[in-house]
């Protein structure tokens, strides 16, 4: 019996990191230019399927991560500079339409390309055994490759010039601007990076579960209770968030129907807006 | 006194902003603040007017403890704020601005009163012209006047004024501080935090000097510039009081 | 004044063509349109006045149908007290969540709001008492108290007309008055309302329950006319989506914009099924980012800059 709990506790602590790295996509664009980008789970959703078509070309779904990691950057730049440049001072309204509008599109085309039913990817990695228990390899290599991938936004954040200036813009734009700074290439970077993260993310659910161009919503909220969960403003807060949402989801699965998660995890996100808005982490408000 | 504060202390993680800062005001005089960028002029504004909560101390207003109320409470006793850097509401014209401090003041007046009491003080600072136009098409100086004209229509007792001569040029500051003096005069007593030194010492009654968050001097504005500890919080060496 | 007396007149007429013609099909297409302008400019009060997106704002016109749905299948409510129940009930699921979620700022309100229709939703689909995802039908008897089911129809035609009517009058009002002055200055900067005295989270509070007020009620008409209701319809996101985008394109925080922003959707809207298709969510939302990047102010708005003869006529 206690099997099925550490089962789903593993389970739970694997996908948490992939729903961290989500996370920490839409925590790194908020951090960095206040926006909060309602075309997030849009773009998981097109990582998802990214990752189906190239893998039907042939290309094993894990080498497909780096470039779509790639192609994310690329997208989210351009995003930036259709859909936020222009106002990016103007009032938060204006963003959050603008990056819903952003959302529309990428919905509405999606279901016009593939319609809404549900593609998977079968790429069976086998399963790994510990004590009585067995878990997916696709998870396995999914938690690893999320690690992999917070480690080296780390690394990018604290260690490169560039990653310094996007900390610089986060904390104060204009006094960046003053000191040479590029601004705006770097909210292009960042927002492109921020992208990047959820499309990756979504590649790495499209090996575990099955998905449709509106799958995206769900994962959204999630990244949304996530964020709220562990801090709007802290990258830590982000993982520390999945960590927690997936083990409340495995956990919870194996007691209540799944479809009553999204109303849980709503539920969850009034309740810490209600008793801690700062998150565990704390960020301002 | 119309206020009187005590022991008022505000930290932001380990930063402590203000620091055991008390200090009375008397009803209808001008009492200036100054202090070093950073001293915690503003987080003192921001605590007096209860956008902040303090972490230690007490704040009575006019006999009433408002320490720990919230913000529009506070407004409605008379207690109004300008801020250092200027929130017009923009899409509103500029008198429909000053109505919002006319309806929700210490008068909480309807619509038309409000109107009147809006023209009456866009009259006094002379914006009277650009009543119509919306908010956000006004030039600095004038966001300035609409924030002071603003709170003034709030009909408060005291007035909190944060930089209101900041990047004014000489002529718009004479105006302004012709305002400040039509103000006192209308027996508001005002607390004002300012850089333009020559200003502030001539038109205060006392000052107060923050440094780090604590108060280091208090007195007459010719005692204070004279107070070694002001002249070492500014240039660094007590030695170089003048006179 | 001449504001609210065009855009009655333009409601009225428009609504008493179907009762002069006696056509059905017209009937079924204003109905169709003064639902829109009705969703409108309810939402106009908390996004247009107030500055808060809500987003799954659509929740509340699913609350309001299922409540009266139960009433009427139930209880034989009749459908003017149950219409008015189920707005009183979405208002109060309005004040209740606004008691937790507006004492935020905008952006994180309008994150809260993302996933409420989603959790209604699902909360309902699992709900048996409800009828589940399958949704509940009604007992033809239900329309016996008013001459039969046409006759029932051609009434809440006419409530539907009486809402529209009421939420443009309502919209009006707030407009002109202290509360709408307070809500707008909350939407410009919310800080410097509090500091001049706005009580921000009540007004915010009953803004949000009066926006939730009438789309509860067109909930109720609508599910009655329709004979049955489910999660699915009742919560659709679709409609969440348009309701934004028709108080943009109209131009929000005026009184006639969500109405006219309602009127051209509709028309756009069968234009767009009929040539595009599955693509008119992606097209919307270009025309939605066009909007916001060029004429944040709608169509109301850029008449009023461009034309200021029109201001008095376009409040």
């Amino acid at each position: 019996m206690i099997e099925i709990w550490i089962d789903s506790v593993i389970s739970g602590i694997l996908l948490g990191l992939v729903y961290g790295l989500a996370a920490l996509g839409l925590n790194l664009i908020w951090g960095v230019m206040k926006v909060i980008n309602l075309s997030h789970g849009a773009f998981i959703a097109l990582g998802m399927f990214f990752a189906y078509f190239l893998f039907t070309f042939g290309l094993n779904p894990y080498a497909g991560v780096p470039v779509i990691f790639l192609i994310g950057v690329l997208l989210g730049m351009v995003v930036y500079f259709v859909a936020l440049h222009r106002i990016i001072d103007a009032p938060e309204l204006s963003t959050l339409l603008s990056t819903f509008s952003v959302s529309l599109f990428i919905i509405g085309v999606g279901t016009y390309l593939w319609s809404t039913s549900p593609y998977a990817i079968s790429f069976d990695v086998g399963t790994i055994s510990v004590g009585g228990m067995t878990i997916l390899g696709t998870k396995v290599i999914a938690g690893a490759v999320s690690i992999a991938l917070a480690l080296s936004l780390y690394y990018f954040l604290y260690k490169t010039k560039t990653g310094k200036a996007v900390r610089a813009v986060s904390m104060n734009r204009t006094a960046a601007e003053l000191m040479g700074i590029n601004t705006t290439k770097i909210l292009a970077l960042s927002f492109g990076i921020g992208i990047a993260l959820a499309m990756t993310a979504g590649a790495l659910i499209a090996t575990i579960f099955p998905f449709t161009i509106l799958s995206g919503g769900v994962y959204e909220l999630k990244s949304f209770v996530i964020c709220v969960l562990g801090g709007l403003g802290s990258p830590i807060g982000a993982l520390v968030g999945g960590l927690i949402m997936g083990i409340l989801e495995n956990v919870m699965a194996l007691q209540i129907p799944t479809g009553l998660v999204p109303f849980i995890e709503f539920t969850i996100l009034v309740i810490v807006l209600l008793l801690r808005p700062t998150g565990i982490f704390g960020g301002e408000i | 006194m119309i206020l009187e504060v005590e022991g008022l202390t505000k930290r932001f993680g380990g930063l402590v902003a203000v620091d055991g800062v008390s200090f009375e005001v008397r009803r209808g005089e001008i009492l200036g603040i100054i202090g070093p960028n950073g001293a915690g002029k503003t987080t003192l504004f921001n605590l007096i007017s209860g956008v902040y909560k303090p972490d230690e101390g007490r704040i009575v207003f006019d006999g009433e403890d408002i320490t720990g109320k919230p913000p529009y409470k506070i407004a409605r006793l008379g207690l109004a704020r300008t801020y250092q850097v200027v929130k017009p509401l923009n899409e509103l014209t500029v008198r429909e601005n000053v109505m919002v401090g006319a309806c929700f003041g210490r008068e909480y007046l309807d619509l038309d009163s409000a109107r009147r009491v809006a023209d009456e003080v866009l009259r006094m600072v002379g914006l009277m012209e650009k009543a119509e136009l919306p908010a956000g098409k006004l030039n600095v100086p004038e966001k300035k006047r609409l924030e002071m004209a603003r709170a003034l229509a709030s009909k408060p007792k005291l007035v909190l004024l944060d930089e209101v001569l900041a990047g004014l040029n000489p002529a718009e500051v004479k105006g302004m501080l012709k305002v400040i003096e039509d103000v006192r005069k209308r027996g508001i007593t005002i607390l004002m935090i300012e850089h333009l030194m020559h200003a502030i010492m001539r038109v205060s009654d006392r000052i107060i000097v923050l440094d780090y968050g604590k108060k280091i001097a208090e007195g007459k504005p010719e005692e204070v510039a004279n107070d070694p500890k002001v002249v070492e919080a500014y240039l660094g060496d007590p030695s170089l009081v003048l006179r | 004044m001449r504001t609210i007396a065009w855009l009655l007149a333009l409601i009225l007429i428009l609504g008493f063509l179907p009762i002069v013609t006696h056509d059905v099909t017209l009937r079924e297409t204003v109905f169709l349109i003064l639902m829109y302008v009705a969703l409108a400019e309810s939402l106009n009060v908390i996004l247009g006045y107030t500055g808060y997106v809500s987003f799954g704002h659509i929740v509340f016109y699913g609350i309001g149908g299922y409540v009266a749905f139960v009433l009427i299948e139930n209880y034989g409510t009749n459908i003017v007290l149950a219409m008015l129940l189920a707005g009183a009930f979405s208002a109060f699921v309005a004040y209740v969540l606004g008691l937790a979620i507006l004492r935020l700022r905008g952006a994180y309100f309008a994150i809260a709001t993302i996933g409420i229709n989603e959790a209604v939703k699902a909360l309902v689909t699992n709900l048996n008492q409800l009828g589940g995802a399958e949704g509940i039908y009604f007992n033809m008897n239900v329309y016996r108290p008013y001459g039969g089911a046409e006759n029932a129809i051609w009434f809440a035609y006419y409530l539907m007309l009486a809402v529209t009517v009421a939420v443009v009058l309502v919209n009006w009002k707030v407009k002109r008055s202290k509360f709408g002055l307070g809500l707008m200055a909350i939407r410009e900067d919310e800080d410097a309302s509090l500091t001049l005295g706005v009580n921000t989270s009540m007004y915010k509070t009953i803004a949000f329950a009066i926006s939730a007020f009438f789309p509860g009620m067109v909930g109720a008409l609508f599910f009655f006319k329709n004979g049955n209701i489910d999660p699915e319809s009742a919560f659709h996101l679709t409609k969440s989506i348009e309701m934004i985008f028709m108080v943009m394109l109209g131009g929000f925080g005026t009184v006639s914009g969500p109405v006219i922003g309602a009127m051209v959707y509709e028309r756009i809207r069968g234009l767009l099924l009929v040539s595009f298709k599955a693509l008119h969510i992606a097209i919307s939302g270009v025309i939605l980012l066009l909007i916001v990047l060029f004429v944040p102010r709608g169509i109301v708005g850029f008449l009023r800059e461009r034309v200021p003869v029109l201001r008095r006529y376009f409040e």
